[in-house]
């Protein structure tokens, strides 16, 4: 075990700065991809539910029935 | 009935032996195949991520000339792998689709380009933050740091040439010309702390020799490349997933694949 203290975790020997913002910055970029996929999945699942379709699951063409 | 059989009267997904190996080349199989692949990947890295970490805080020692600052090595080298790795595949999957026309390789290619991208960005903040206390500098124009931010300007102007271009097939293959012209850069990141005289130091970790690292820190260091690994196919996937829904939204198969969920 490296560390006597949580405080001392954290000021990681005084570079603290250097490698919180390094796993801080990872880990948003990361968690905000995940996020974004999920809302772009979202939105054409939502776009696709809307899209009136005909007998075969096509997208159906203005005035087909 | 024994495999052989159920190959023969064709009751296996695929042929044994000669396996069809098209046979999820197209959207429409490999739509679903990718649906139950993500959770997979996306546990295992968790796990890997979580493991790697652990070694990376409280395992591995500190080091005796960097102190803990050398720490942003379980994320720097991991993305600036992942940042290379995914280049070649984009260029490969984008090469793919140029010749044989397929739709689902270029598709690929374009899921990969944003994962690649932030991966160049982590790797370029990341070295920063460790230039900082190492060599006393935010940044400079040595080689290695050089041909990094060509790469992140190369996946930039991949993603852009292609929302350039309304037709995604035209897109597809003016970006699989860019994507293979840019490949050659991969090389040069990878040798230019040999070709050249470059402030970031030369490989830890090689083929060829053994690596100047110690055990745990290397251990840690290649968990967490695996799970860059294991995080990179499982969003990849899912952003494939999307693509292929955009791109076919008028097909059958999909308002069929809608019915059937509903």
């Amino acid at each position: 075990m490296n560390w006597g203290s949580w405080s001392e975790f954290w000021a990681m020997g005084g570079y603290g700065l250097y490698v919180w913002g390094s796993y801080l910055v990872t880990l948003v970029f990361m968690a905000t991809e995940v996020v974004l996929l999920l809302l772009r999945r979202n939105s054409i699942m939502d776009f696709l539910a809307r899209m009136p379709r005909n007998h075969y699951g096509r997208i159906r063409d203005e005035g087909e029935t | 009935m024994s495999l052989a059989e159920k190959a023969l009267t064709g009751k296996l997904p695929f042929r044994m032996g000669t396996i069809n190996w098209f046979k999820y080349s197209s959207p429409q199989t490999f739509f679903p195949l990718a649906g139950k692949m993500i959770p997979l990947f996306a546990v295992a890295a968790l796990l890997l991520c979580g493991a790697g970490l652990y070694i990376g805080f409280f395992v591995a020692p500190t080091d005796a000339t960097q102190g803990e600052s050398y720490r942003i090595i379980f994320i720097h080298v991991p993305a600036a792998w992942m940042s290379m790795f995914i280049y070649l595949v984009m260029a490969f999957w984008a090469g793919l689709g140029l010749v044989l026309n397929t739709r689902l390789s270029s598709m690929m290619a374009t899921a990969l380009a944003p994962t690649g991208a932030m991966f160049t960005f982590l790797a370029l903040w990341t070295g920063s933050l460790w230039g900082k206390p190492t060599w006393g500098t935010w940044w400079v124009w040595d080689a290695r740091l050089t041909s990094e931010l060509i790469l992140l300007f190369l996946y930039l102007g991949f993603m852009a040439l292609q929302a350039a271009i309304d037709d995604p097939r035209r897109a597809d293959k003016a970006g699989a010309v860019l994507a293979m012209v840019g490949a050659v850069n991969i090389p040069i990141i990878y040798f230019s702390v040999k070709w050249w005289n470059t402030l970031h130091q030369g490989a830890s970790v090689s083929l060829t020799s053994s690596p100047s690292m110690a055990k745990t820190m290397l251990l840690g260091m290649l968990i967490m490349a695996l799970g860059f690994w294991m995080y990179s196919i499982a969003v990849v996937l899912s952003r494939v997933r999307c693509v292929i829904l955009e791109r076919e939204r008028h097909t059958e198969w999909v308002g069929q694949y809608l019915g059937a969920k509903r």
